[in-house]
This record gives structure tokens, sequence and C-alpha cells, in this order.
């Protein structure tokens, strides 16, 4: 019974950051939040009793993708359309 | 441009928190769930968090590219020589020689549920550093990369 409440609780999370990466014209917040994405479904993955795919996800989707994210951000420009601010 | 003063701060003081976690999965990989790619990532981790907080011109004093192109290198020769040292005692390739020999990672493993012994295993915690200091370095070189043709777009 816990899972399956923690497991609501996860995929709505997932929806909810999916639709903010979706939604944010700031760039590197919408990064932030693909990283939380990431999280999340590691989270999924240990619940889901998978440890080994857990740690990769945590590390490689949400630590690396989102660094390379926020450097392609740094060469760019920070917000949604191109303009400088 | 460079991150503020917290990114920074923070962004040193868990650097040597996340190199101890990786470096901790890595050592534990025959044990424990993850391997030599999971720490090796972890730990790869920790270099990009400061490569992100910090700005190029204190990357560059602080990183140098060869040290991660050598340690990629080390740990792809150190896989291979490990295979290959069992060709030369007398046995198959990559045969875990090692195994209940009583030398380095040589003891039998002991009777019960995973007791958590770290000396067993024989030849397969040595693959998991070789292949956990490769991928420490590949996916640091990688992001270094990323960030020298930032540098490129400044200038």
């Amino acid at each position: 019974m816990i899972e399956i409440i923690l497991q609501l609780v996860v995929l709505a999370g997932l929806v909810a950051s999916a639709l903010m990466v979706f939604f944010l014209k700031d760039l590197l917040a919408a990064a932030l939040a693909a990283g939380f994405f990431s999280f999340l479904i590691s989270v999924e993955f240990y619940i889901l009793q998978a440890p080994d795919v857990a740690i990769s996800q945590a590390a490689i989707g949400a630590g690396l993708t989102t660094a390379i994210f926020i450097i392609a951000i740094r060469a760019t420009s920070r917000y949604e359309g191109g303009e400088e601010q | 441009m460079r991150m503020s003063k917290i990114v920074r701060t923070s962004a040193d003081l868990l650097y040597p928190f996340i190199l101890i976690f990786g470096l901790y999965v890595v050592l534990h990989g025959h044990l424990t769930p993850g391997g030599g790619f999971q720490g090796g990532a972890v730990i790869a981790t920790s270099v990009v968090l400061v490569i992100v907080a910090w700005s190029y011109e204190d990357i560059l004093a602080m990183l140098r590219k060869v040290v991660y192109k050598a340690q990629e290198s080390a740990g792809l020769i150190l896989f291979i020589g490990t295979g290959a040292a069992a060709l030369l005692i007398g046995f198959p390739f990559f045969y875990n020689f090692l195994a209940n020999s009583g030398l380095l990672f040589g003891m039998p493993a002991p009777p019960g549920p995973n007791p958590g012994e770290l000396n067993t295993a024989g030849v397969i915690p040595v693959m998991n550093i070789a292949v956990g200091i490769e991928v420490w370095g590949g996916l640091a070189i990688i992001v270094l990369c990323m960030l020298s043709s930032l540098a490129r777009e400044r200038t």
C-alpha cells in the first residue's frame, strides 16, 4: 500500500516537472527541471528494486546531462526567444 | 561568466563528499549495487560540478585536459593488462586467477547472505577499479571539451 502511494507521488512529480520543462521560458530553470525529472525517474527505479540502474540514472541523467545543458546555456542566451536580456 | 559565490562555495564543499561516495561505489562494486561504470559516473559528476560552478579561466588554472587523457588511457591499460596477465601465467584470457589464491583480493568468500567481505572475488574488483578510472577520465574530458567550445564563442 505504501509503495503504491509513493509511486503515485513520484508519477505526479514526473508529470509536473515535464510540464515545467515545456512551459518555462527561463532555459536555466527548464534545464534544472529536466534534471529533477531524471532524479524522479531514478527514485522510481529504486522503488522498482533496480538500485544499479538508479545509480546510473542519477549520475548520468541528473548530473552530467544537466551540466552539459548549463554549459550550452552559458554559451548562448539564457531566455527563450533569442534576444539577450 | 561565473556563478554566484553561494554556488561556488557549495560546489567546493560538496566535491570531496561526492568523490568519496563514488570511490566507495567503485571499491564495493562486487558486494553492493553499483560497480565501475556507476562509481566512475558519480566521481565525474563531482568534477563536473566544479566545472559548472567556476568560470573558464579558473577551470584552466585548476584542471588540465592532459591529466584526464592520461587517466583514461591508464584505466584502459590496467583493464587489458589484467586480462592479459592471465595469459602470461598460462590460463585463458580474462581468467580469474586471483580468486581463492591468498594474494590481493584472494580470500575465499565466507558463507552466508552477502557477509560483505571486501577482500574476495579475485580479479573482478581490479576490473572495477580500472573501469572506474577510465569512466572518470572519459566523462570529465567530454565536459571539458564542451567548455573549450564556450571559450571560442566569447573571444
